[in-house]
């Protein structure tokens, strides 16, 4: 027992390496003093090592802690998809007005982003029904509290308080999906779930209420419709760095997770006659139609809503509902090659993504609005930010010969592949509708005349650098994507599962 | 008494909670409210473990409890700080961000 646990605890290395650095964020914030920026520096070194202890652990498959958590090529992916957004998030903290207009609670922001990170450590890895709660809570409870960071304004509490509600609400929905769950298998691991379900002894309509339940709790973590609500306030209401983070790590966990739920819960693992790398799911149950419905109701509202956006933050959060619509397609084909897209699709939107929000966050620093009126004519007051920004926009739009062309494109080839024809109809339908509202801001900064006396705006070389290292990849993943492709393909192999 | 009068009220106990969200505007009473569904889990969970035989559903009922004490206080402090922006805990009139 003794050797088990300390073998796990070696193979647990990033997630301890967080929570040292959690505590050593609060102390160091201590000694240093409240308005010294060193507990960021602390948060930022230490995800930075949990990182890479995480790429350490690449090919090593194993469950740890009496198969609470597992350490599989899947979850090493999300970790490092994880770490990055995280590190990119604090570089973007140490530059944002919001952030550095409340210094006396750096200690707060660094130590919470660090405790948010392990959740979606742990979201990434778990295979027990205890610890998805548990993780999906560690990640919400640190996430309310960074909405609302801001506090003196009133719409960044606004927004923690509608997002502890919609959070509460639907973690109370998955609970109570766990608590049928484990009444009708006995079993808490995902495996022992799998194995009952194998039985075919389960009352299936029982199940179908438990899993619709538990996926409300996915569904609010990625954002998908119709429990999407609290996405566009809490979007506009948090500070910009956290709404990235939001929008990229919290995502990312929630995808990693659903997706083991569904492949190591409901998948025959000795389905017969099966193409190669297609799953079918126990006692016929067709899981992917609901995927599917989920996914066209989420990309369709999404992108139809976003067309009326006019706050920059806000058109932003109904594109991520859009883009985890996307993704949802890739979930539904229940095929690794579907799965691999997904995977893809997410190392893409990690540039894409953060590099937009980054460009709405200098603008409003230096504006003070996030207002699509601001952007008039900025491609004259500033063209370098806003090259950038057009580049981010057609990425996210999936026009090549951007990283967003590659992501649409191997999704769109999974679902042809599993003969989906009419959904990525429905996705290539999305991707036109997407356009228009992207083009709008793209039409404001080069073909509008700034407003009169507008001075340029300049940015300094530090911000510019972090400009160009989303940038960069953004094109060249367009170009060149056998790397991420090989990556994906590696990934997606799940502990226990062929 | 058997398994199903145990489910029949913590499935009543969740409804009236999930009623109570959707339904009242106080904050603090759809706080309660919430209390309510994380507390009918822990029946169900109670309920099933003495019917398996199987005490892991009663230690799930610790980590529910955990949760639910952890989320009653972030969500307790969050009302606070909104309460002295805008003196309200009124649902209705927390309303700048919409649509």
């Amino acid at each position: 027992m003794i050797e088990q646990i300390l073998h796990s605890l070696s193979l647990f290395l990033p997630e301890t390496t967080l929570t040292v650095f959690f505590c050593a964020a609060i102390i160091v914030g201590l000694v240093a003093g409240r308005t010294s920026r060193a507990s960021l520096y602390v948060a930022l070194i230490g995800i930075a090592l949990a990182t890479w202890f995480a790429i350490q652990q690449a090919g090593s498959s194993e469950g740890i802690f009496t198969g609470m958590v597992v350490v599989d090529p899947f979850a090493t992916f999300f970790k490092l998809l994880i770490g990055m957004s995280a590190i990119v998030i604090l570089l973007f903290s140490l530059y944002s007005a919001e952030v550095q207009s409340t210094a006396h609670r750096h200690i707060e922001y660094g130590s919470l982003l660090l405790a948010m990170t392990l959740g979606m450590f742990l979201m990434a890895g778990s295979t027990n029904l205890l610890m998805m709660v548990l993780a999906i809570e560690l990640t919400s409870l640190s996430s309310y509290v960074l909405a609302g960071y801001t506090r003196e304004a009133t719409d960044s509490s606004e927004a923690s308080l509608k997002y502890i509600i919609y959070g509460a609400v639907s973690t109370g929905l998955m609970l109570y999906g766990v608590s049928i769950l484990f009444g009708l298998t006995g079993a808490t691991d995902f495996y022992n779930i799998n194995r009952a379900l194998a039985t075919g002894s389960v009352n299936a309509t029982a199940l179908l209420v438990a899993t619709i339940m538990i996926v409300a709790g996915f569904g609010y973590k990625i954002s998908a419709v119709p429990f999407h609500f609290w996405t566009p306030d809490v979007y506009e209401g948090a500070p910009v760095t956290i709404t990235a983070f939001l929008s990229v790590a919290s995502k990312a966990a929630g995808f990693a997770l659903m997706m083991r739920f569904f492949k190591t819960c409901f998948i025959d693992a000795n389905a017969l006659g099966l193409p190669a790398g297609m799953w079918a799911s126990l006692q016929g149950f067709e899981w992917n139609k609901l995927l599917a419905i989920l996914s066209v109701l989420t990309m369709t509202l999404g992108n139809l809503v976003a067309v009326w956006q006019n706050n920059l933050k806000r058109l932003l959060a109904y594109s991520s509902i859009a883009h985890a619509g996307y993704m949802l397609m890739g979930v539904v084909v229940l095929s690794d090659k579907g799965l691999a897209a997904v995977l893809i699709y997410f190392i893409v939107y990690l540039f894409m993504n953060l590099g937009a929000f980054y460009v709405v966050m200098l603008v409003a620093n230096k504006t003070g609005s996030e207002d699509i009126d601001t952007y008039k004519g900025l491609g004259y007051r500033s063209p370098l930010i806003s090259v950038a920004m057009v580049v981010f926009f057609i990425s996210l739009a999936g026009i090549p010969p951007t990283a967003g062309f590659i992501g649409k494109l191997f999704l769109f080839a999974a679902l042809l592949d599993a003969k989906w024809i009419w959904l990525a109809v429905v996705g290539a339908l999305n991707s036109v509708i997407s356009l228009y509202y992207y083009v709008r801001v793209v039409r404001n900064m080069f073909l509008r005349d700034p407003e009169r006396n507008a001075e340029p705006v300049v940015f300094s070389a530090p911000q510019v650098v972090i400009v160009l290292a989303l940038l960069i990849p953004t094109i060249l993943f367009g170009l060149f994507y056998s790397p991420i492709v090989e990556l994906a393909n590696a990934s997606v192999v799940m502990f226990g599962m062929k | 008494m058997e398994l199903q009068t145990y489910l029949l009220l913590s499935a009543v106990t969740f409804i009236i909670g999930v009623v109570g969200v959707l339904a009242r505007r106080n904050a603090i009473i759809v706080f309660m409210s919430i209390e309510l569904m994380l507390n009918s889990v822990n029946l169900t969970l109670v309920a099933f473990s003495a019917y398996l035989g199987d005490v892991t559903g009663q230690m799930l009922v610790f980590f529910v409890m955990t949760v639910a004490a952890a989320e009653a206080a972030i969500g307790l402090a969050i009302i606070i700080a909104l309460f002295r922006n805008k003196q309200t805990v009124n649902l209705d009139d927390i309303n700048i961000l919409k649509w």
